[in-house]
């Protein structure tokens, strides 16, 4: 591509000046965790990640994705085809659903669970008589991260699923094939990039949710410590070398995947939903 | 019966599975977003209509609304220009590293808040690199509003860029060129031409950033001091209110978060449309 206005000068600048505004504000905070973390050398790095509470803290972390993201993939995938493949009345209203977490504060969304399943929420005494922990426990967590992630797969896959069209389906149906043999030998394959990236962002936002977990989570430390909990958590104690250490994991996931969402961008762009905003 | 009330409801299709997939996406959706924005929208009312107006006319309340709503917007007015700017430089100009700032401008989506809290935190403290050299000027940045707004400028950012970007690329060349032609200087062609193109993805890229940034906690409670009638958010407010066992209180503010929300995304939303109409002029 070549710049079509020629203003002698001015191109420069504004490409200083872009940098300025991406290097104070986005990649000197992402260089600042890997400095402060090696602040006190490898060791002191070292040790906050071997602390029982940050191993219980990654486990659990894990354990949340894990839960919460093929949840969500599953309904992005059922979503998508209820969408994508018929035409019925109020499609725009579940569309706007779908989208509804975006728009609502991850405090809100911890929130709403709490209102439902505190002490003091509306099954609160009856999820007590029957022994039953939500807020506080693993449960809760789980929640709360599938509210706020809710939408990632299933706006990836429904642009892109209404853009290609349901002829191979229809096909593959007149054909004689069955209606699951059609979805995982048709549908899925031709939206396998879409599907990941979209899992990508979702297990991204899940592992890194902090507003939403910190509402439900209660900090017991080593119990209900995420990731994200445990680094306030050291960073309240004045732990910075721990907090950083900490953050490196999560800074290290946020470029993991960012480098791959880029390569799948440059690699599969056609087979990507078109229209795109997170 | 029922099969003709169903066929008015949607259009024959030879796909197999419209109950199924539509079932399983509206059983979730019910359980996962229906019923608990349903407390949401309940439970305010469990202290009485008077009750909800005393919990939101509070000083602090007000105070923390105002903050939020104030430096969001504000928030999502600097980081119009500053958006336009970097993918104007990233459309427009080809240079070396141009893809690797691309692909960074969308680091705030994949950096966890906490962390970008932290970070931004060290930077811009009154010993922090950044917030020294504004300290210099006389500018307290950690710890105050401003703080709160450079938090909340950081996770807009990515927001304007992504909307306008496509826009611009396919702006009428055609039409810059003949309005070369006739003799437009650089300027006006930048003022007349392309900016009336790309104004409705502009305002939808602040709008996003806007509503983005009036929810965000991860980000803000770090930097921003959290002193009450000051630097305290709404979304902390929250969490206050729930360490404090006061749900109806926070369902208040909750509540009252979400109309206000939803008020100005209409309101802008409206304001878009009549842009797009003038665009189209």
């Amino acid at each position: 591509m070549k710049p079509i206005f020629r203003l002698p000068g001015i191109a420069p600048l504004l490409l200083l000046l872009s940098l300025i505004v991406l290097g104070a504000l986005i990649v000197m905070p992402l260089g600042v965790v890997f400095q402060q973390a090696f602040a006190k050398g490898l060791d002191a790095y070292l040790t906050p990640l071997r602390e029982p509470d940050a191993l219980a803290a990654i486990r659990l972390t894990l354990l949340v994705a894990a839960i919460a993201v093929p949840l969500n993939a599953i309904f992005g995938l059922a979503a998508a085809w209820a969408v994508a493949r018929f035409e019925f009345r109020g499609k725009t209203a579940l569309l706007a659903l779908i989208d509804l977490p975006f728009s609502i504060s991850p405090v809100v969304s911890g929130l709403v669970w709490v209102l439902l399943f505190g002490a003091q929420g509306i099954f609160g005494e009856l999820l007590l008589d029957h022994g039953i922990k939500i807020i506080f426990a693993t449960t809760g967590l789980v929640l709360a991260t599938i509210i706020v992630t809710l939408p990632f797969v299933a706006r990836e896959l429904i642009p892109l699923m209404q853009d290609q069209g349901s002829d191979e389906e229809a096909a593959a149906l007149t054909l004689g094939a069955g209606g699951f043999t059609t979805f995982f030998k048709i549908t899925l394959p031709n939206v396998k990039w879409a599907l990941l990236y979209g899992v990508l962002l979702c297990n991204a936002r899940a592992m890194g949710e902090f507003g939403a977990v910190s509402v439900v989570s209660g900090h017991i430390r080593g119990l209900t410590d995420t990731l994200p909990l445990h680094i306030e958590v050291l960073y309240n104690d004045y732990d910075f070398v721990g907090a950083f250490a900490v953050a490196t994991l999560l800074a290290s996931l946020g470029l993991f995947t960012l480098v791959v969402k880029t390569g799948l961008e440059w690699r599969f762009a056609g087979e990507l939903a078109a229209s795109r905003r997170h | 019966m029922s099969r003709s009330l169903i066929a008015r409801w949607r259009e024959p299709s030879v796909l197999p599975g419209f109950p199924l997939a539509l079932g399983l996406t509206l059983a979730y959706l019910g359980v996962i977003l229906v019923i608990p924005l349903a407390a949401l929208v309940l439970k305010p009312w469990s202290i009485g209509v008077a009750g909800v107006w005393h919990e939101l006319t509070e000083p602090r309340v007000l105070a923390a609304l105002r903050l939020s709503f104030g430096t969001s917007a504000l928030a999502a007015l600097v980081d119009a220009p500053l958006g336009l700017l970097i993918a104007w430089t990233l459309v427009r100009y080809e240079f070396p590293g141009r893809r690797l700032i691309d692909a960074i401008v969308d680091l705030p989506f994949a950096l966890p808040t906490a962390v970008a809290g932290i970070a931004l935190t060290a930077l811009y403290a009154p010993n922090g690199p950044l917030g020294a050299l504004f300290a210099k000027i006389g500018i307290k940045t950690a710890y105050s509003p401003v703080g709160i707004f450079i938090a909340l400028l950081f996770i807009g950012l990515p927001f304007v860029v992504r909307a306008i970007q496509p826009v611009l690329e396919e702006v009428d060349r055609e039409v810059e060129e003949a309005a070369r032609t006739l003799g437009a200087s650089d300027l006006q062609r930048i003022v007349q031409v392309v900016l009336p193109a790309i104004m409705p993805a502009l305002v939808s890229g602040a709008t996003l950033a806007f509503a983005r940034a009036v929810g965000e906690y991860g980000s803000v409670i770090f930097i921003a001091g959290n002193m009450p009638m000051k630097t305290e958010i709404a979304p902390l407010l929250i969490v206050i209110k729930l360490e404090e066992y006061d749900y109806a209180g926070a369902a208040a503010v909750g509540l009252a978060m979400v109309i206000i929300s939803f008020g100005s995304l209409l309101a802008i939303n409206a304001l878009q449309a009549s842009l797009a109409r003038r665009g189209r002029a």
